[in-house]
């Protein structure tokens, strides 16, 4: 094919995506957004199968037949509960993908022996290989294949900083001697290693982080490997991926009021609670039965309802619309407050209600709920935790101080659904169960919310 | 056809790539929190541009060439489930009794 006519192609799959990646921003256009970027990404695979460089098809039709397969296979049937690990796995896929392009630069002869080139090869087969093996750990902690928990060690900051320098200096032998290709496998192995071990210490409740910095990291990967291949498409995409995923990591941080430097290597979920946070006396926790919070939610003007991630695990997101639609239709005013880390990956309580059917108008971000909590009748948690705890607004020296949270607790009435009394995810108690004006009705929330609802339809 | 790689052409790459960065900030710097998970999901998927850079690889003999195939199959998987997911989300966000 005439490089001009590629050029100009590419240069219209590069449109596609930034105009994919704007209508995305919003809620009316996003649907065609993610259309125009696939099409983007359908008329640049076709020029490159068109490529002079591509000799032969066979290998080509049998990868593009199964990844198409697999991929399509997996984003019909998983159910909705399932996308933190689904969006993991998907991005350490890229990640590998970008990995494995490097590598086949990097043996191919003729190619791989200018310097410039083999920092782009190494930084692709570094970053790639992170996202590769680092996303496989997401999608462990997150299938709980692996433990959520931070997994902790002695020494882990020193290791894991002296296996970046290894991968450092492995790279930076590539370069120096690329006709020493056990350098290269090593470079790969401590990558390799690399990965797991940054993801591993990182606990369930900092996920959103995670997913958010692996996905630019694999954006980076791919547009590293634009680099090596001198294929300026590449290098847009990439870049618009590792900027976006970028931006969405510092919103992440922001909403827990944490460094990005603290969350990967900070271990937090292990900070233990110090044992000072009992000073009012005796704490005592008030249970409410199903049929007392059906009769404080059917009085109710305004309930604001408070999802978190115990809601994801029960599947409960029909239930809970359900006990939401029947308040409306005696009248309760019902919002959704969501928090932005709640969940396992950015944005994760909109999308398991949006699959409930509730409209996105209901929904409330923080900054907007907060002042309506004090007015709220009742404000009911289910399955959150750590985004309600109030000592993230008093407690000096609570680890989660200065996350910004949901106000439940200057709600009337707060009811909380809660499996047991356990820590969340930060290891950290919560005054909130034991303020006066708390309720607590233990069990799984889809069975307290079934039972909640037949309450309510009885009362 | 296999040149090794000038100089010129990496300082264009780089330009390009910087240019890239701070349009991708500007883009998405507005996106709602209801947005997230569909965005990060989307961006995933665009990530999967790599799939040109394998087709690439992919054609050429030898082990090369092999490596290049598991590359179109990983990322084949990340382009198109990635889309069809988020497609499959973004369908899920509609706008009843507001």
């Amino acid at each position: 094919m005439n490089p001009l006519v590629r050029d100009l192609v590419y240069l219209v799959a590069a449109a596609c995506f930034i105009l994919g990646l704007r209508r995305l921003s919003s809620v009316k256009t996003a649907r065609r957004g993610n259309a125009l970027a696939a099409s983007g990404m359908l008329v640049a695979v076709v020029v490159a199968l068109l490529d002079a460089r591509v000799a032969g098809y066979g290998g080509i039709a049998a990868g593009l037949l199964a990844g198409s397969l697999a991929g399509a296979v997996l984003a019909r049937t998983l159910p909705m509960t399932a996308m933190p690990e689904l969006v993991a796995l998907f991005n350490g896929f890229g990640g590998g993908a970008s990995a494995l392009v490097a590598t086949a630069e990097f043996f191919t002869p003729g190619r791989g022996e200018a310097p410039a080139e083999l920092v782009a090869i190494s930084l692709g087969l570094l970053i790639g290989t992170v996202t590769f093996t680092g996303s496989l750990v997401a999608f462990g902690k997150l299938r709980g294949l692996v433990a959520s928990r931070p997994v902790t060690y002695p020494f882990q900051r020193t290791l894991n900083f002296l296996l970046f320098a290894a991968v450092v200096a492995a790279c930076g032998f590539v370069v120096a001697e690329p006709g020493r290709h056990a350098v290269y496998g090593a470079a790969l192995a401590a990558s390799a290693l690399l990965g797991v071990t940054l993801v591993l210490p990182i606990g369930g409740g900092d996920m959103p982080v995670v997913i958010s910095l692996l996905n630019s990291y694999s954006g980076l990967a791919a547009g590293m490997a634009g680099f090596a291949l001198n294929d300026r498409l590449l290098v847009v995409g990439g870049a618009l991926v590792g900027a976006s995923g970028i931006l969405l990591t510092q919103l992440m941080c922001k909403a827990m009021n944490r460094s990005l430097a603290s969350v990967c290597f900070g271990a937090f979920g292990k900070l233990e609670a110090g044992e000072g946070g009992g000073e009012g006396g005796p704490r005592v926790v008030r249970q409410f039965g199903p049929e007392d919070a059906a009769i404080a939610l059917g009085g109710a003007q305004l309930v604001l309802m408070v999802p978190g991630y115990g809601l994801a695990v029960a599947r409960a997101q029909h239930d809970l619309r359900e006990l939401a639609d029947l308040l409306q239709a005696r009248g309760v005013e019902v919002k959704y407050a969501i928090h932005p880390v709640a969940g396992r990956m950015p944005g994760h309580m909109n999308v398991l209600l949006a699959e409930a059917d509730v409209p996105y108008g209901q929904l409330a971000e923080l900054e907007q709920v907060n002042p309506e909590f004090p007015r709220a009748d009742v404000a009911l948690v289910v399955g959150a935790n750590d985004v309600v705890n109030p000592a993230a607004r008093a407690d000096r020296q609570s680890p989660i101080f200065g996350m910004p949270i949901l106000d439940a607790d200057r709600a009337r009435l707060c009811i909380v659904l809660k499996r047991s009394m356990a820590a969340g995810f930060a290891g950290v108690d919560n005054p909130l169960f034991y303020l006066p004006a708390t309720r607590m009705l233990f069990g799984d929330a889809k069975a307290s919310l079934s039972a909640l609802v037949a309450a309510v339809k009885a009362s | 056809m296999t040149l090794a790689l000038t100089l010129g052409e990496l300082s264009a790459s780089l330009f390009v790539f910087v240019l890239a960065v701070f349009l991708g900030f500007e883009v998405i710097s507005k996106v709602p929190s209801t947005l997230h998970t569909p965005l990060m999901s989307g961006a995933n998927a665009i990530s999967g541009i790599i799939l040109v850079g394998a087709v690439l690889v992919a054609g050429a003999r030898g082990g090369a060439g092999l490596l290049g195939v598991a590359a179109v199959a990983l990322a084949a998987v990340n382009v198109v489930g990635g889309f069809l997911v988020t497609d499959r989300m973004l369908g899920m966000f509609r706008k009843k009794r507001p």
